[in-house]
C-alpha cells in the first residue's frame, strides 16, 4: 500500500506534502545540531612537537563549548607526567623536515648532543614567537574542563603509578575512551 | 569609521593559536548576554578562527577590521 493511501485518511495530506514536511523537519533538526558536542582525542606521542596538536585542539574545543577529553597512551603519557618539562624533547633523527641552523645530512643528527640542541632550538623558537608553553596549555585545558585521561595499561607497562602524573588526571582503559568517542563528533588519533 | 560600543576589551596581541580563542572564551564568561567584547589580536589565524568560533558557540561577530598592525573584532554574547 502506498504511503499516500496509508496516511491520507488521517492527515488529509498527499505523499508529496508529507515528504516535504519530513524533509523540512530533518533540515531543521540538522541545523539545530542537538547531537553531542564532544571531542575525544588520543595523544600517543611523547615528543615536544607532538605534545602540541592534541593540547591545542582540546583547549580550543573546550573554549568552543564542547566537552573535550584527551586520552594519553604509550609515549603520550609523557605529556601529563609530572616531569613533562624534561621528558618532552625533540629528536631531529629521521626527521628531514626539522629546520637546522646549517644544512646537514640526516645521519649527522644522530650524533651526541644533537637531540638536546634540537630541543633547545625548538623551545627558543616557540618562545621568540610567543607560542604558549605546554605548561600554559595544560593549565588552560584543565581550567576549561578538558578531561585528561591516562591509559591504565600503558601506565603499568612503563612502570608508572598514579602519583607520577599531574593533578587532575583520570585513569581509564580503551572501553572508557570508546564510550566517550562513540558520542563524539570529533575523534582524532595523534 | 563607525565605532562599536564594547563592554569589555581583551588584548590578545602577541599571542598565537590557540590562546586568542582560549582567552576570548574566558573573557566571554565575564559578560552578560547581549554585551559586547572587543578582541585585539595580531595572530593572522584569528581572521578565520574568531568567526569560526562565533559560529560554533552561537555568539555574534558584529564586525572586524584591521588597525595599525593588529586586528579588532567585536563579538556580542548570545542570549
Amino acid at each position: 500500500m502506498a504511503v499516500e493511501q496509508q496516511l491520507a485518511p488521517f492527515t488529509g495530506l498527499n505523499e508529496e506534502e508529507i515528504r516535504r514536511i519530513v524533509q523540512d523537519e530533518l533540515e531543521r533538526a540538522q541545523k539545530r545540531d542537538t547531537g553531542p558536542r564532544k571531542a575525544a582525542i588520543i595523544s600517543s606521542k611523547g615528543t615536544l612537537d607532538w605534545a602540541y596538536p592534541p593540547l591545542i585542539l582540546a583547549t580550543t574545543a573546550a573554549a568552543s563549548g564542547m566537552d573535550a577529553s584527551v586520552f594519553f597512551t604509550f609515549y603520550g603519557l609523557n605529556v601529563i607526567h609530572k616531569d613533562y618539562e624534561h621528558k618532552l624533547k625533540v629528536s631531529p633523527i629521521g626527521n628531514p623536515a626539522m629546520p637546522m641552523p646549517v644544512p646537514m645530512p640526516n645521519f649527522v643528527t644522530g650524533l651526541p648532543g644533537m637531540g638536546p640542541m634540537a630541543t633547545h632550538m625548538m623551545k627558543s623558537m616557540f618562545k621568540s614567537k610567543n607560542v604558549a608553553t605546554i605548561h600554559e596549555l595544560l593549565e588552560n585545558a584543565q581550567d576549561l574542563g578538558v578531561r585528561l585521561i591516562a591509559c591504565q595499561m600503558t601506565m603499568e607497562v612503563f612502570g608508572y603509578t598514579q602519583d607520577d602524573f599531574i593533578d587532575g588526571v583520570e585513569f581509564a582503559g580503551a572501553a572508557a575512551f570508546l564510550a566517550e568517542a562513540r558520542q563524539a563528533h570529533v575523534t582524532l588519533f595523534v | 569609521m563607525a565605532t562599536t560600543h564594547e563592554d569589555l576589551v581583551l588584548d590578545a596581541r602577541g599571542l598565537l593559536c590557540p590562546m586568542p580563542i582560549v582567552k576570548t572564551a574566558k573573557a566571554m564568561k565575564e559578560l552578560e548576554p547581549g554585551q559586547v567584547l572587543k578582541v585585539m589580536a595580531t595572530d593572522r589565524g584569528s581572521i578565520t578562527d574568531v568567526p569560526a568560533w562565533c559560529e560554533t558557540t552561537g555568539n555574534e561577530l558584529l564586525d572586524w577590521h584591521e588597525e595599525d598592525g593588529f586586528l579588532v573584532f567585536h563579538v556580542r554574547k548570545h542570549d
